[in-house]
């Protein structure tokens, strides 16, 4: 048993009527789907139990709409005197623009871009308003995560202990495709309180990066599921988007990526592909499918040893082979820390 | 997963998963008045996993999962099996209920009316709230209250009634052996005995009642007995919730509702039969 | 010279049930409580009236209120760093 009574639910809320319903919310709740899939199905006839649990869900994914936004405001104040843009990111933003993608959506810690060169400043000034370094990022680790990692090690905010994000990128240094950063920031669009967010192409080039060139599939469903909300809606706003979003994936040499996440998209939830879209469903693709399927009708991961092998592929793709042997020789021979 | 067991308690129904058989049939013979689900379905699940594939077998090691999970929370012993049932549908609640106001609270209903005791833990509500269960009160739960915010109401919530050290002496003397599961030593909150719930709790598991009073008890102090400002408990009770903080708004007006309606009380009491006198007393005076 | 400006979200966001001398309200842009005691609902009251800087917001207590002391503007101070943290209280 996997996902795909999920996937179908989400895909087609019609075409569910007698199922596992405890299978059905096990795997939803375990794939952070949850929310969405209760505002998918709101209206259908379904038992009175399961109607409660997505009514329930549905009041949740308000509430963690209002602590996102309120998050987001908090790092405004926060910011806004340095004059910098603050990009917000994934869940967030679409929260913030109101896209389709948020219906539902839970969102967990606030992610932001911001340029290369205010990161010292952003920092400090989100360390005089409240935010905390956590207790892990203590020597080498920390060390290694600002050279070459896209964001600054997370921080938490001491009184409503919800994390912070500081990206400055999409990808890490150490990955092989390079997102343009500038074009990013230059591109983003200002929203009425003055935060930003990215294009709408950036968005779908993130959200693809993000699933593929940075993770080990965890969360795939749920990415997939933004991607699929958002290209419909971008799509129905401007005809020329898929152009765009061609060009976009160019520039950020990342059109491998958003290419195999619209396969995937159209493959799970009937995204609408067009001929120029690429190649059919590939070996490779159905070994990604297979993976962000891993999840059976008790909540559980399936699959452990394909797990296993995107979780090292993911390794694989942000460090370069000598570097990868540089790092583990210097995480086997570093002192334990102090206490 | 290899076994399962589905338990309806109060309005909430657990789809409970083991890798091993002993744990559920323990869990089973604990609630085996209780009936089952009836529409077949689950509110949570919950899953007794081996920590690593090997676990299941050799030095058996019972993590707790499910719907909502600890990340960090350190698995059982098979021995103790049963707790980790018991555990896990306790941070399925404490994690995962959305839909009523959870108190971490005992309550005890008489005449449709509603006591709800709230405190640290080991204050000694618990076993307080057994007792008067045992002496013409309702349990309708040891652990967790259940406040309809729309109705204002208080739903059962009577799982099996987790004793500890001193507590399971004091009520086994007052109840039935076959009421009580197996005595587990060695937890990491020293002995704890399970006991079920009698038969009245049991058969009206379905019914709310309304709050009358709140009380703070503390036990192992002299005896007495202070009001205890709006404020004050507005401010224990929210620390007393687990869910508080994510019902928003409809949490904030439940809360005054309840605090604005009904008196509260801190109680200190040396032993257990001077605090059934207290709340005899404060029960008779708050229903005149 | 000027100091910050600050303003209060105005009176319709914020639920506030009065308890036994303390206040209990509900941010409702950030679902948050707090339990807060005077002068903290006096200064949210006082900057309904529109931003002030603490000078400003301390006439306005005095005017409305029995602000009075030595030490009304270190509290005042005070004050406004634990509303701004909060969130009650923003910088214009």
């Amino acid at each position: 048993m996997n996902a795909k009574l999920l996937v179908r639910a989400l895909r087609d809320p019609a075409s569910i009527g007698g199922c596992d319903w405890p299978g059905l919310i096990s795997a939803a709740r375990a794939e952070q789907l949850i929310g969405s899939l209760a505002f998918r199905m709101e209206g259908r006839p379904v038992p009175a139990r399961i109607a409660s649990i997505f009514e329930a869900a549905r009041r949740d994914a308000a509430y963690s709409r209002t602590q996102a936004l309120w998050e987001a405001e908090m790092a405004r104040r926060a910011l806004a005197p340095l004059g910098v843009p603050v990009i917000l990111m994934k869940g967030t933003a679409f929260h913030a623009a109101d896209y389709g993608a948020c219906i539902g959506r839970s969102v967990g810690d606030l992610d932001i871009l911001v340029p290369r060169a205010s990161l010292d400043a952003v920092e400090t000034a989100l360390l005089d308003a409240g935010w905390e370094r956590m207790k892990e990022a203590q020597g080498y680790d920390d060390v290694y995560y600002r050279r070459w990692m896209h964001e600054l090690p997370p921080l938490i905010h001491r009184t409503r202990d919800r994390m912070i994000d500081v990206h400055h990128t999409i990808l890490p240094l150490t990955a092989r495709p390079t997102p343009d950063a500038e074009a990013l920031i230059a591109d983003s669009v200002e929203l009425e309180n003055g935060l930003h967010i990215l294009a709408p192409a950036d968005i779908i080039v993130h959200a693809a990066a993000h699933l593929f060139a940075d993770g080990d599939l965890a969360g795939g469903l749920r990415n997939l599921w933004d991607i699929d909300r958002l290209l419909r809606e971008f799509i129905a706003a401007d005809p020329d988007f898929r152009d765009k979003l061609r060009a976009r994936a160019r520039l950020h040499q990342l059109e491998p990526a958003v290419a195999r996440a619209l396969r995937l998209a159209h493959r799970l939830y009937a995204t609408p592909l067009e001929q120029s879209d690429g190649r059919s469903f590939s070996l490779t693709d159905r070994l990604f499918e297979a993976r962000i399927l891993a999840r059976n009708g008790w909540g559980q991961e399936q699959r452990k040893l394909l797990r296993f092998a995107f979780y090292v592929r993911s390794h694989w793709l942000r460090m370069p082979p000598l570097m990868l042997a540089r790092h583990l020789w210097t995480k086997a021979t570093r002192r334990p820390a102090r206490s | 997963m290899r076994h399962r067991l589905d338990i309806q308690i109060g309005p909430v129904a657990f789809r409970i998963g083991s890798a091993w058989k002993a744990p559920l049939d323990a869990l089973e013979r604990l609630y085996s008045s209780y009936p089952p689900p009836e529409d077949g379905l689950a509110d949570f699940t919950v899953r007794l996993e081996p920590e690593k594939p090997w676990r299941r077998f050799i030095r058996p090691s019972v993590a707790i999962k499910g719907d909502y999970v600890l990340a960090d929370a350190a698995p059982l012993s098979l021995a103790h099996g049963l707790l980790a049932a018991e555990m896990g549908m306790n941070l399925q609640m404490a994690l995962g209920q959305k839909r009523y106001l959870l108190l971490h609270a005992a309550t005890v209903e008489k005449d449709g009316r509603a006591l709800i005791m709230t405190g640290e833990s080991g204050a000694g509500k618990s076993t307080l709230a057994a007792l008067l269960g045992e002496r013409g009160w309702r349990l309708m739960g040891d652990e967790f209250a259940l406040l309809d915010m729309a109705s204002g109401d208080l739903l059962p919530f009577p799982r099996a009634v987790s004793l500890k050290n001193g507590a399971i002496k004091v009520m086994e003397a007052e109840v039935a052996a076959d009421r009580f599961g197996p005595r587990l030593d060695g937890t990491p909150k020293g002995a704890i005995r399970h006991m079920r719930p009698n038969e009245t709790a049991i058969a009206r598991m379905g019914e709310g009642a309304t709050p009358a009073l709140i009380l703070f008890p503390r036990f192992g102090e002299a005896e007495a007995v202070r009001g205890v400002g709006a404020a004050e408990v507005f401010m224990r009770l929210t620390q007393a919730s687990t869910n508080y903080v994510a019902l928003g708004r409809s949490g904030f007006d439940a809360l005054n509702r309840l605090i604005a309606a009904n008196p509260a009380l801190a109680i200190d009491y040396p032993d257990t039969d001077t605090a059934v006198g207290l709340v005899e007393d404060f029960w008779q005076a708050r229903a005149a | 010279m000027a100091g910050p400006l600050y303003i209060a979200d105005c009176e319709s966001a914020v639920l506030t049930v009065a308890l036994d001398g303390l206040s209990v309200l509900f941010h409702q842009p950030s679902g948050m409580t707090h339990i807060v005691a005077p002068p903290a609902p006096e200064i949210l009251a006082a900057l309904q009236a529109g931003p002030a800087d603490a000078p400003e917001l301390l006439r306005r207590l005095r005017v409305l209120y029995d602000f009075e002391g030595d030490e009304a503007e270190s509290a005042l101070h005070a004050r406004l760093v634990e509303l701004e943290a909060a969130g009650l209280v923003r910088r214009a």
